[in-house]
């Protein structure tokens, strides 16, 4: 049986994301910030001021959006998760620096990341990827993008409003970690297979 | 607006946003084939419901629209520069309708083009046909499936491999192992062997235009693709990297003459979200499947 997935508000407090654990369904509700290769790039090298307040105590999700701009505003088209393994040397530093609770993406991160989580109380939530066009029906407003001009569109930072914003939460605060454990089961494989 | 360039839009926006029937029945007999309630079933659940989507709303099923890659073939004769003009202005076209993300950035500064055209993109292959009529395949490719691609020089004494089939195998069964946490599985081989180093992976990308269920007319090569699925299977890396029994939806290899003392295996990989769309025009009339 699967359990009911577990709802949290964004921003959320320091405890609420150490109280997961590897293989817990989520929900997620409120504001996130994405981001990817340029902007991990900027936080880490320049630690810019302006992000600290949207950061703080809410996520970072992986993700370079199709977005149209309409008479109302911006309407986010697809919007799933990219590769987070690219962030891998930046992860770390953004993760201390600017007090974020987790970040979502695909295909889990590193040990150096899961050190930074585990030290600092941060969490990955791991999204389908290619699932852009259901993920999108998720987010419900845009709140606000910076560095638009300067990124381009997938690489600026969208301020995005999301409800019931499905996930996995794959690497915990405790150092758990299911990719670690696939990683591993494969491996094995791979030697016997390879006749190594 | 040419009709060729209005073709061309709707070409690209079928490719983005409708998954041909073939891989879709393919990811449905891995969503069967996982254990009830797993992750990997689970997954693959929420990949089924995502193409129906996206293909009822006709928005693109995933953001990452790719690069965008046409093959022509059409007869001696035909004014190639003007049909590369009229598929140009269609990715610019398809690009502000949303069908595309805008993707192609200037290599050194980074500088988006905000319209998925730049030095050698789109990509284009031309090739003369003996047909009367004009046939473009369309593909969107994948950063994230782009990035683990791969070529290996055979021999290969890392990955125990030998100038044979079998090389070629643990050369794959390597490639899918990296490929683990970054391509989106289970994903589609296209394979060539041999050939010089850039024919090779051309070679592998055009395997990725057959149909899942096309059977290679080579019982030789038909065999092998069979057995390929089932070794890679193996790895038990599953549906996003969750574990499980599908890593891999199918492969499809090839092979071109090589130089004797050169034995290239190359691999393009394509992420679950296969997306290619053909456009075939004779007597002036198109048809997009």
């Amino acid at each position: 049986m699967r359990k009911e997935p577990i709802r949290i508000q964004l921003p959320a407090s320091k405890e609420q994301f150490r109280s997961l654990r590897a293989g817990d369904e989520v929900l997620l509700t409120g504001t996130l910030v994405t981001s990817r290769d340029m902007g991990h790039k900027l936080m880490v090298e320049r630690h810019p001021e302006f992000l600290k307040p949207l950061l703080k105590g809410t996520v970072i999700y992986h993700c370079g959006p199709i977005v149209m701009e309409k008479e109302d505003g911006w309407k986010i088209i697809s919007a799933g998760p990219t590769t987070s393994s690219r962030e891998e040397p930046f992860q770390a530093d953004v993760i201390a620096h600017y007090g974020i609770g987790g970040v979502i993406g695909k295909g889990g991160m590193g040990e150096k990341t899961s050190k930074a989580m585990v030290e600092h109380g941060a969490v990955y939530f791991h999204a389908t990827g290619g699932a852009g066009a259901l993920l999108a029906k998720r987010i419900i407003k845009v709140k606000d993008v910076h560095m638009l001009e300067e990124f381009g569109v997938p690489e600026a930072f969208w301020v995005l409003e999301v409800e019931d914003f499905p996930a996995v939460v794959t690497m915990d605060s405790i150092g758990g970690s299911l990719h670690r454990q696939i990683l591993a089961d494969s491996a094995a494989r791979r030697q016997e297979l390879l006749d190594l | 607006m040419s009709q060729f360039r209005e073709w061309g839009v709707e070409l690209i926006k079928k490719a983005a946003t409708d998954l041909p029937a073939d891989v879709e029945s393919a990811l449905k007999r891995s969503r069967d084939s996982e254990v009830p309630g797993s992750t990997a079933q689970n997954v693959l659940d929420n990949i089924l419901t995502n193409i129906a989507l996206a293909r009822a709303e006709s928005t693109p099923l995933c953001q990452d629209t790719g690069l965008v890659n046409f093959f022509v073939t059409a007869p001696s004769g035909t004014d190639f520069e003007a049909l590369k003009g009229d598929l140009i202005a269609a990715t610019r076209e398809a690009t502000k309708r949303g069908y595309l993300r805008p993707n192609v950035v200037q290599a050194l500064t980074g500088k988006n083009t905000g319209d998925n055209v730049g030095e050698n993109l789109p990509y284009f292959l031309f090739e003369v046909g003996q047909g009367p009529e004009i046939i473009v395949n369309v593909m969107l490719k994948g950063g994230g499936s782009e990035n683990v691609g791969a070529q290996y020089r055979l021999p290969d004494a890392r990955i125990n491999a030998g100038r044979d089939l079998q090389g070629v195998e643990r050369a794959m069964i390597d490639a899918v192992f990296n490929a683990q946490g970054f391509g989106c599985a289970p994903g589609v081989l296209g394979v060539c062997i041999g050939g010089d180093r850039a024919g090779s992976f051309m070679g592998a990308k055009k395997q990725l235009l057959r149909p899942i269920d096309d059977v290679n007319p080579d019982p030789e090569l038909a065999a092998f693709e069979a057995r390929l699925v089932e070794q890679c299977n193996k790895l038990g890396i599953g549906p996003m990297g969750f574990g499980g029994k599908n890593s891999v939806l199918a492969a499809k290899v090839g092979w071109l003459h090589r130089h004797t003392a050169c034995f290239y295996v190359s691999l393009t990989y394509m992420c679950w979200a296969n997306r290619r769309a053909k456009l075939i025009v004779a007597d002036g009339k198109a048809t997009i499947v």
